[in-house]
């Protein structure tokens, strides 16, 4: 099961309470070619809405927002070289994985097809 | 030209032991000179330059500056810039010998003529921005808004209050406003925008505590707009105990209308090579002068120029000590060194005594008028997601027509091809396609009509031919570099190019 915040990450989860963070396609889209992230580190704790970190691409750079308080269990390597992964496929080159700390708060995130109509009406 | 044959690198026409000059021998044994410098600081290899004769030389930057593109060459609507024309009679006053054969440290009582003019220029911008005092001496408009925000946080700690670590800034603001923030030392909290793109007061109020240092605010705000909110707002942020930064890169369409200081803001910096018709975009050097409303000229940095008719020992001053430098115990100390970039301050006092304040009076309404003119023409073609009168600039969201295809960043490089500079593109981030224009007072109605002209066309093109708009440029000397990779992978060196990246 996919969530999606308003602040176009995702949050996919694997089971119970972990998931991986990335964001979205459209976001990607929008961004355009990515050139660099700026990742927390393994055992960071973050609560819901509050920044983990930023996104740069040649058009814009970013802010990223935590969907759900979480901890981070692991980053994402492989986009430290190369960060257009991202742009190849956001769902599968995740940003890093996560422990949901209260899945209750997954409740406020959008699903697919929710996130869909959001995209539409945001343009 | 041809290009092919002077598009190589400078290294790249090297020869070894090629010169274009003959000096004679210094007369001073090499042996020996590098005698007791740790081995740590010495080079392992030559550093590798080229050498040229002299021909060679100047064929080079020749052929390299026709490449170029400045206001000098063309029109460049270029948004939140304020790429105006640069008057030719401010480089030849920057140019007199009298100012530029003066050494920065000349000590003051030989000075005299231009600490005169430096004094002038701060009071025009006092006079021109409501404020008390101003210093000249911040290399930049960034550099100047950390210069002002070092004056707020010295402020506050002054009176003891030590807790306000906040900076409040619109999400339509400069990017230059976080990453001064950030310098600063402080926290960044973001005050979102009302649907007409003006500060939502509503979202700013419960923000407002204790914890806040400052509110940056643009005004008009980088999508043209005027905050007419800003009494309020001014109103708010004081109550709460925090003070109000002016981000002076907009000044322009105010100049001689309205004035910050009357506002509301108590700091403020001004781009000179915006609003003062001083180069840009390449051609700086830039400069940021801030101006503080009473009150706060004690934390200005340091050195300031004052005007004075008696000495500390109140004995009358003579013609030779009228102009002076001062240190005061409560400034924030030096962010430069000397009084700043002098010759930039000299083409901006250049500008303001040849308009004069009619002159300046008239320069906001015809970038108003100009930019509303643009607007009005092209809606029709491209998405206006604000409607209204805008101010010297106005961003479209890209082409109306959004089923071609064709994105705000081909647009923008199509307008290559036509010999115009691109407009800022994807800034600000409240719209995904944003297009920002301001065509400033200095162009005539004549290219405002061609440009509109290339404008449409490039719709038109969009609609019928789209592939010719995403593919573009094609005329520029680099049609398409790599962006990303360039991004990515930066080579910077000669040697880099060379070997690779190590």
């Amino acid at each position: 099961m996919v969530y999606y915040s308003k602040t176009h990450e995702y949050i996919r989860m694997e089971n119970e309470t972990e998931g991986f963070v990335g964001i979205s396609a459209f976001a990607a889209k929008q961004l355009g070619n990515v050139v660099y992230v700026d990742l927390p580190e393994e055992g960071d704790e973050f609560s819901q809405a509050e920044d983990f970190g930023a996104i740069e691409s040649v058009k814009a750079a970013s802010d990223l927002y935590a969907p759900v308080d979480m901890e981070v269990t692991e980053v994402n390597e492989a986009l430290a070289d190369n960060p257009r992964l991202i742009n190849d496929d956001p769902m599968a080159n995740y940003l890093m994985k996560v422990t949901v700390t209260d899945s209750s708060q997954l409740e406020e995130l959008m699903d697919e097809a929710a996130y869909a109509d959001f995209c539409a009406a945001s343009h | 030209m041809n290009r092919e044959l002077y598009a190589s690198l400078v290294f790249e026409l090297s020869a070894p032991g090629r010169k274009g000059y003959f000096l004679p021998d210094s007369g001073i044994p090499a042996d020996g000179a590098l005698d007791g410098i740790p081995s740590g600081l010495l080079r392992e290899k030559d550093p590798q330059l080229p050498e040229c004769d002299e021909l060679t030389v100047v064929r080079h930057y020749n052929n390299m500056s026709t490449n170029n593109f400045g206001v000098d060459t063309g029109f460049y609507p270029l948004g939140s810039c304020t790429m105006k024309y640069n008057p030719k009679i401010n480089e030849e006053i920057a140019s007199h010998p009298a100012f530029s054969g003066l050494h920065p440290y000349t000590p003051a009582c030989a000075s005299q003529g231009a600490l005169e003019a430096y004094w002038h220029l701060q009071k025009a911008l006092c006079e021109i921005g409501g404020m008390a005092e101003f210093t000249l001496n911040p290399f930049a408009g960034a550099h100047g808004e950390l210069t002002g925000l070092m004056v707020i946080r010295r402020y506050h700690e002054s009176r003891g209050d030590t807790g306000r670590r906040k900076v409040i800034v619109p999400d339509s603001a400069h990017g230059t406003n976080p990453a001064s923030a950030a310098v600063a030392g402080l926290e960044i909290v973001e005050v979102k925008s009302r649907p007409d793109g003006t500060v939502d007061v509503d979202d700013l109020r419960p923000l407002l505590d204790e914890s806040v240092a400052a509110v940056m605010m643009t005004n008009p705000n980088t999508l043209g707009i005027f905050e007419k909110n800003i009494p309020e707002i001014a109103r708010l942020v004081h109550e709460a105990g925090a003070l109000m930064y002016y981000d002076g890169a907009n000044l322009n369409p105010m100049l001689g209308v309205a004035r910050p200081g009357d506002m509301g803001f108590d700091v403020m910096h001004i781009n000179l090579h915006k609003t003062f018709s001083t180069p840009h975009g390449g051609g700086g050097p830039g400069s940021g002068p801030v101006g503080v409303r009473k009150g706060l000229e004690q934390f200005l940095p340091s050195p300031r120029v004052v005007s004075r008719q008696v000495n500390r020992d109140d004995i009358p001053v003579g013609e030779h000590e009228r102009y002076a430098l001062e240190y005061g115990p409560e400034s924030l100390g030096s962010v430069s060194a000397t009084l700043g970039n002098f010759a930039v301050q000299l083409r901006a006092l250049s500008y303001i005594l040849t308009l004069g304040a009619e002159g300046l009076m008239e320069a906001g309404p015809l970038a108003t008028l100009n930019a509303n003119y643009v607007k009005e023409k092209l809606k029709a073609d491209y998405l206006l997601p604000i409607e209204g009168v805008c101010k010297h600039e106005f961003v479209f969201d890209g082409l109306r027509d959004k089923s071609t295809g064709v994105t705000t960043l081909n647009v923008a490089k199509r307008l290559l091809d036509h010999g115009y500079h691109a407009p800022t593109i994807y800034f600000p981030l409240l719209f995904h396609e944003s297009l920002m224009i301001e065509p400033t007072e200095t162009e005539s109605r004549e290219t405002l009509d061609k440009f509109v002209e290339v404008m449409r066309s490039i719709a038109r093109e969009a609609r019928e031919t789209p592939e010719v708009v995403i593919n573009a440029p094609l005329n520029p000397p680099v049609t398409h570099p790599d962006d990303t990779e360039a991004a990515l992978h930066p080579i910077l060196t000669y040697d880099e190019l060379l070997n690779g990246k190590v």
